[in-house]
């Protein structure tokens, strides 16, 4: 293998035959690159789905109101839901021994102003324990908590990108910024893994909406952090439990499927993952798919090298080569190519999916990437399966006599 | 230097058989220069390609240099191939992308001879062929008659007991094989054996022995007066 004298006789042929080199190494580095761009894409397509679905908290219950679809005990239909504080007070009192916590919510679109600065943005009226439902994570500051609720605090926290958009650079902790004509005193800023419209939004204490909204005592939903010791089970169970509960409280009729809406995060994130396996396997496929590919189309080109070397084997062998010297001249030469052909398109494959970065987001596709590991597995694989295809043709030729040899044409 | 005894040869074409040589008997000694004629289809080639182990007799024995020559595996052929045996071709068969005194070297190169080494000897014997000057051109860039003065160069250089050459004047004109034929003749007045086959009889004039084959048969073998090509060469 070490042998500088067949290093250079390979150099020689690989330099000399610049077709034949180039048709085995362009094929190998094409099925690499591709394997590399497609497995990459895949990858991406996976980021953006775990960043749609799985980038909150999974021990969630959310609770919709709706119109009812049915009348019950003498109430008409469609009839509006409201919710209100003794809601949340009724379900901590009967559930409690399932729960982390609950925060209502009370969404609007309003205009934020600071100085000149202003646009629209999503204000959410929270409980402290939102946090933790939506994995705010805090960069400055700190996330509104129970004193602010309890004292109705003129306080906010604000989106990653809202603080771009209104202050720059400039840390925007401890000024005022004015919400649909109220002012606002930032006391943290957040980041959040779900994407753009959840770092452009921000937090007040939903005691302070109900203060600005004429005092009243309206919900529009709740978000429950069930224990996640209670399992799958105990959340499915929790989930039928809190909906008669709440049917009954509101008089809903048990059939009604409107009225109230609960969704649960613990059934959507079962689905989520097999439909995420799902998408891996597909991923994994379409990999395998393009490396049989790429180790059939070596497999031809060494098929053809050796027939076009026939003549020139035939007369290597009526000089002295050995049946063993001409395999391993060509398996040598082939594994130096794919080698190099294959980490040519492993790298060029890698640059091209980074260069891409966001460009495709518009298309699902988030963060295309391989790992390391992964593509140089392909191309070891590549090499290796060359190899294999290029001994079958290489031994068939050592073993042609060399008078049928040197008679090829 | 080669005893050759009943050998047959014959080719299986579908369900026929074509029997090529019916029982060849000869001795050559050391230092003899051998023409091999006969019409075409008589088996000339056929003979010389199992003398040269590119291709096996059925039966009958062969004997080079004292080594009997039977049954051997591809290794063991190619080792003694490279050994004692050179070969020169009508067609020259030189390695097209290799240069002249790359073509000259690889015998040796699978003697293992070092690189150096190598490239001395591969010099050398293109000198001792006149084609010194010529050393680093491609057979593409050369005359037939200089191609097969390549090639008599490589299949000397591993310094074989035999020399081996089918029709090496075949492609050539008169002129240019009378050249090749002198530069054979000073070869085998250094003593080496040589054996050529070819068609025509003022090549065949310029050896020391004829041996004629009709049918697969020897008809014929006589040793002649031989005829020093170089007073038709300035
Ligand atoms: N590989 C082969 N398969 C079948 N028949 C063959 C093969 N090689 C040679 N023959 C036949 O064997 C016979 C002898 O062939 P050979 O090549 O020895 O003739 P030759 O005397 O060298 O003729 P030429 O002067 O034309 O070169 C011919 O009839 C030829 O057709
Ligand atoms: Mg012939």
């Amino acid at each position: 293998m070490f042998n500088r004298d067949r290093w250079q006789e390979i150099f020689q042929t690989i330099s000399k035959n610049k077709l034949r080199t180039f048709l085995s190494g362009f094929t190998v580095a094409l099925g690499i690159f591709i394997f590399v761009i497609l497995f990459g894409l895949g990858n991406g397509l996976k980021n953006t789905f775990e960043s749609f679905f799985l980038n909150d908290a999974t021990n969630l219950i959310w609770v919709y109101r709706g119109r009812t679809s049915m009348p019950y005990k003498g109430f008409k239909s469609n009839r509006q839901i409201e919710f209100k504080n003794d809601d949340i007070a009724d379900i901590k009192y009967n559930f409690g021994m399932y729960m982390d916590y609950i925060s209502p919510g009370i969404n609007r679109n309003q205009k934020i102003k600071y100085k000149n600065e202003y646009n629209n943005y999503s204000i959410q009226a929270i409980a402290p324990g939102y946090q933790f439902a939506e994995k705010v994570y805090l960069m400055e500051g700190r996330f509104i908590n129970e004193d602010d609720t309890q004292n109705q605090e003129k306080y906010t926290v604000i989106g990653r990108l809202v603080r771009d958009d209104l202050f720059g650079k400039k840390s925007p902790l401890g000024e005022y910024v004015d919400v649909g004509g109220s002012m606002f005193k930032v006391i943290g800023v957040f980041q959040d893994d779900g994407g753009d419209n959840e770092e452009r939004r921000i937090y007040i204490p939903y005691t302070t909406r109900q203060l600005m909204d004429k005092n009243t005592d309206k919900l529009d939903q709740f978000v429950i952090g069930f224990k996640p010791e209670i399992g799958y089970t105990g959340a499915m169970m929790f989930e039928e439990k809190l909906r008669q509960f709440l049917k009954d409280k509101h008089q809903i009729h048990p059939d009604d499927r409107r009225g109230i809406f609960i969704r649960n995060v613990a059934d959507n994130l079962q689905q989520n993952q097999q439909f995420a396996s799902v998408l891996q396997i597909i991923v994994t496929f379409v990999g395998l798919g393009t490396l049989m590919a790429g180790i059939i189309g070596i497999s031809n080109i060494m098929v053809f090298v050796v027939k076009e070397r026939t003549k020139e084997l035939g007369i290597r062998k009526a000089l002295g080569a050995t049946p063993r010297s001409v395999i391993a001249m060509i398996l040598q030469e082939s594994i130096f190519i794919t080698t190099i052909a294959g980490y040519i398109g492993l790298f060029a494959g890698i640059l091209i999916l980074n260069s891409l970065g966001v460009t495709l987001e518009d298309y699902f596709i988030k963060n295309p990437y391989i790992d390391m590991q992964t593509g140089i597995f392909a191309t070891v694989i590549l090499i290796i399966f060359g190899a294999i295809a290029g001994y079958i043709p290489a031994r068939r030729a050592a073993r042609i006599k060399p008078i049928v040899a040197l008679r090829d044409e | 230097m080669i005893e050759v005894k009943d050998i047959h040869k014959s080719y299986k074409m579908g369900q026929n058989s074509l029997k090529v040589l019916k029982g060849i008997n000869l001795n050559i000694n050391e230092g003899e220069l051998v023409a091999i004629m006969g019409s075409s289809g008589s088996g000339k080639s056929t003979l010389l390609n199992i003398l040269g182990m590119l291709d096996e007799a059925e039966t009958g024995e062969y004997i080079l240099d004292g080594v009997l020559i039977k049954n051997l595996n591809e290794t063991k052929a190619a080792h003694y191939r490279n050994k004692f045996l050179g070969f020169v071709f009508q067609s020259f068969n030189l390695i097209n992308y290799k240069t002249a005194a790359e073509n000259v070297a690889l015998p040796l190169y699978y003697q293992k001879t070092n690189r150096k080494e190598r490239q001395e000897k591969a010099l050398a014997y293109l000198q001792k062929v006149g084609l010194g000057e010529w050393a680093g051109h491609l057979p593409s860039e050369m005359s037939g008659g200089q191609k097969q003065r390549v090639a008599i160069a490589r299949a000397l250089a591993a310094a074989p007991k035999v020399l081996l050459a089918d029709e090496p004047t075949g492609a050539l004109d008169t002129k240019t094989s009378y050249e090749v034929m002198d530069l054979i003749q000073q070869i085998n007045d250094e003593g080496k054996t040589i054996l050529i086959v070819t068609h025509e009889e003022d090549i065949a004039n310029m050896c020391k022995r004829i041996v004629r084959l009709k049918d697969g048969v020897i008809i014929e073998d006589v040793k002649v007066e031989q005829v020093r090509a170089a007073q038709y060469v300035q």
